[in-house]
């Protein structure tokens, strides 16, 4: 158990590496002058010195590489030319609000993915089974920021039920989060329920077909716990491995559904930093939320290695 | 038809069909495949007609006719320029035909050449899908977003970041066809005849690696068209005025009172082409590749 979370661990160091050097390199892609790019038509020459100096262009590639990874020991992500501020203050700043939304969302797709697939699993060829299908093909397939969109318009704009952005601390009124997060969560959550109430399915009817799903209905136990004892836990474990990718999915959904709502997250600080030609932004902010994706992946692992004891002796 | 029969022992004719022929009777008999394509083909066709089937020019502005809905002069009415939204939806879905067709074809070309290297040749294995699994490990639209803020917004910067964000996901499904292939008999055969590395691979592994690479394909081309639309709806795309269906549903934003079909309209269009390549891709996996079949 400890050696694969051990194993996963020094695997990710290398992952982590080139990701960093990515990150880096990116923003040497700029074409031509990152510094006069960065500063704007209308910047004058001093301040773009001034710039390239700030960011340590003006540095030779080695030595800028080597700072970089000095920096990133330290725990500095460089600094948001917006905002003034470092790129970690100003990404742990946004994190409670992109992490409350994804949760949320995460919530929804669990419930409404795994629901569904179950009984479409156990009504499998019937109309349940297909009309639970085809909506789980259909979130699959509507752009979350469309159904974002028909939201805002129908819930916000036609019946002014619920507001069409800004946003509500938890701490600070739970009714008026809720209300300011659930078309988000909804539009956000919709697309990976699809794709989980497929997998859900297809586990599950692999699952009924077992030898010990037989037994367990040969010697008499009730129907009800058949489902839910012996077939619905080892249909979870293929749910466990895709929870990575949602997330995944969720954070990347998050930046568009957090810039159509105004939801002040990572997502929208991102995006705003792209607009703005906020380079240092986009590059610690992208090797952070990459970081934390990796880490996660690594926890989805290790609670499969100790929920699927055949992973651990592979 | 000669090769398509033979001739047993006993004389009778035996009608083996082409492998080929048979996999396409089965997708044209696959209900789900046939439903994705002509949903596909109805978007695709409108493409290509787009020169003869719009008689305004997308960008026309006519300020007399804004706010005017769909009906009556105009088939899907007028934005808030007065400029004719059938032109620019129609326009839109050539580019984002366009657009998706390059990504897949960028991402193809690459994504093959690097699987197979890598699962071919065990010694760049290891690099290869090192940085195969760190750029793997980005949030695909977040890179594609860095990717063309740092390039600059155009349609050719928004090919190029799709294409490079989603190489990983094909190479890796190469790599793992290539080294099952690699070990098989056939292939040890080839070897042992002489053949060349670059024979072994173009002629014997890669035409049996196929199946999954059409169906992640098809697959990619519906991602391609959704991120080139979040891309340019969060204004990091082609740059407006282009008529893209995610320019047209941003600026469609400001007018959700008062003309909510500039948003619905390119919205649906987007949606029919996701959900007609997601239909193509099931029914390809169904027919194509049975180990990763969804139950029926």
């Amino acid at each position: 158990m400890i050696l694969v979370a051990l194993r996963r661990l020094l695997s990710a160091i290398p992952v982590l590496f080139i990701v960093s050097l990515i990150s880096f390199g990116l923003m040497r892609l700029i074409p031509g002058d990152p510094a006069a790019s960065i500063a704007g038509p209308s910047a004058t020459p001093a301040q773009i010195d001034q710039l390239r100096r700030d960011l340590g262009l003006d540095e030779p590639l080695l030595m800028q590489l080597l700072h970089y990874y000095q920096g990133l020991l330290q725990g500095d992500f460089g600094k948001s030319l917006l905002l003034g501020k470092g790129v970690l203050a100003a990404t742990l700043e946004r994190l409670p609000v992109t992490i409350g939304l994804s949760l949320y969302a995460l919530v929804l797709t669990l419930l409404i993915g795994v629901t569904s697939g179950i009984i479409a699993a156990l009504r499998q060829n019937t109309w349940v089974d297909q009309v639970a299908m085809m909506i789980a093909m259909l979130g699959i397939s509507i752009p979350n920021f469309f159904l974002g969109l028909l939201m805002i318009i129908f819930f916000a704009v036609q019946l002014g039920w619920l507001p069409s952005g800004g946003y509500v601390p938890f701490s600070q009124d739970p009714i008026g989060w809720l209300r300011s997060t659930t078309m988000p969560a909804i539009s956000l959550a919709l697309l990976q329920a699809g794709l989980l109430a497929r997998i859900t399915r297809s586990g599950m009817l692999e699952v009924l077909r077992q030898d010990y799903v037989r037994t367990a209905r040969a010697k008499g136990l009730p129907e009800r716990q058949v489902i839910l004892k012996h077939a619905l836990a080892n249909a979870l474990i293929p749910i466990v491995t895709v929870i990575g990718i949602i997330i995944s999915l969720l954070l990347s959904g998050a930046v568009v559904t957090e810039a159509l709502f105004s939801l002040p997250g990572m997502g929208q600080l991102l995006t705003q930093a792209v607009l703005s030609r906020d380079y240092p932004m986009v590059q610690g902010g992208l090797l952070l939320v990459t970081t934390f994706l990796v880490v996660v992946n690594i926890l989805v692992d290790i609670l499969y290695a100790m929920i699927d004891p055949r992973v651990r002796y592979e | 038809m000669s090769d398509a029969a033979a001739i047993d022992a006993e004389g009778i004719a035996l009608k083996r069909e082409h492998p080929a022929r048979a996999t396409i009777k089965r997708l044209l008999r696959h209900r789900l495949f046939m439903t994705g394509l002509v949903l596909f083909l109805i978007i695709a066709i409108t493409a290509i007609l787009a020169p003869w089937i719009t008689d305004t020019d997308p960008n026309r502005l006519s300020m007399r006719n804004k706010f005017k809905p769909p009906g009556e002069g105009w088939v899907f009415g007028t934005d808030s320029f007065g400029r004719s939204l059938w032109s620019r939806v129609v326009w839109g879905a050539q580019l984002s035909m366009l657009i998706g067709a390059s990504v897949v074809a960028l991402n193809a070309v690459f994504g093959i050449l690097i699987g197979a290297a890598a699962g071919y040749f065990r010694r760049i294995d290891n690099l290869l899908m090192r940085i195969n699994d760190a750029l793997m490990a980005f949030p695909a639209i977040l890179l594609a977003i860095a990717v063309t803020s740092v390039l600059g917004p155009s349609t050719f910067n928004v090919i190029l970041a799709l294409g490079i964000v989603y190489i990983p996901r094909t190479a890796r499904i190469v790599r793992s066809s290539v080294i099952v292939l690699r070990e098989m008999e056939f292939v040890q055969a080839a070897v042992a005849a002489g053949a060349g590395h670059w024979r072994i691979l173009t002629r014997h592994i890669l035409p049996n690696a196929m199946a999954p690479v059409i169906v992640q394909l098809s697959f990619l081309f519906a991602f391609a068209v959704l991120s080139e639309a979040t891309l340019s709806f969060l204004g990091v795309g082609a740059v407006p005025p282009t008529p893209t269906w995610g320019n047209i549903m941003a600026e469609g934003r400001d007018f959700m009172r008062e003309a909510p079909w500039i948003i619905t309209i390119p919205g649906i269009a987007l949606m029919i082409t996701v959900m007609g390549l997601n239909f193509l891709g099931d029914g390809l996996r169904d027919v194509l590749d049975p180990r990763l079949r969804i139950q029926q």
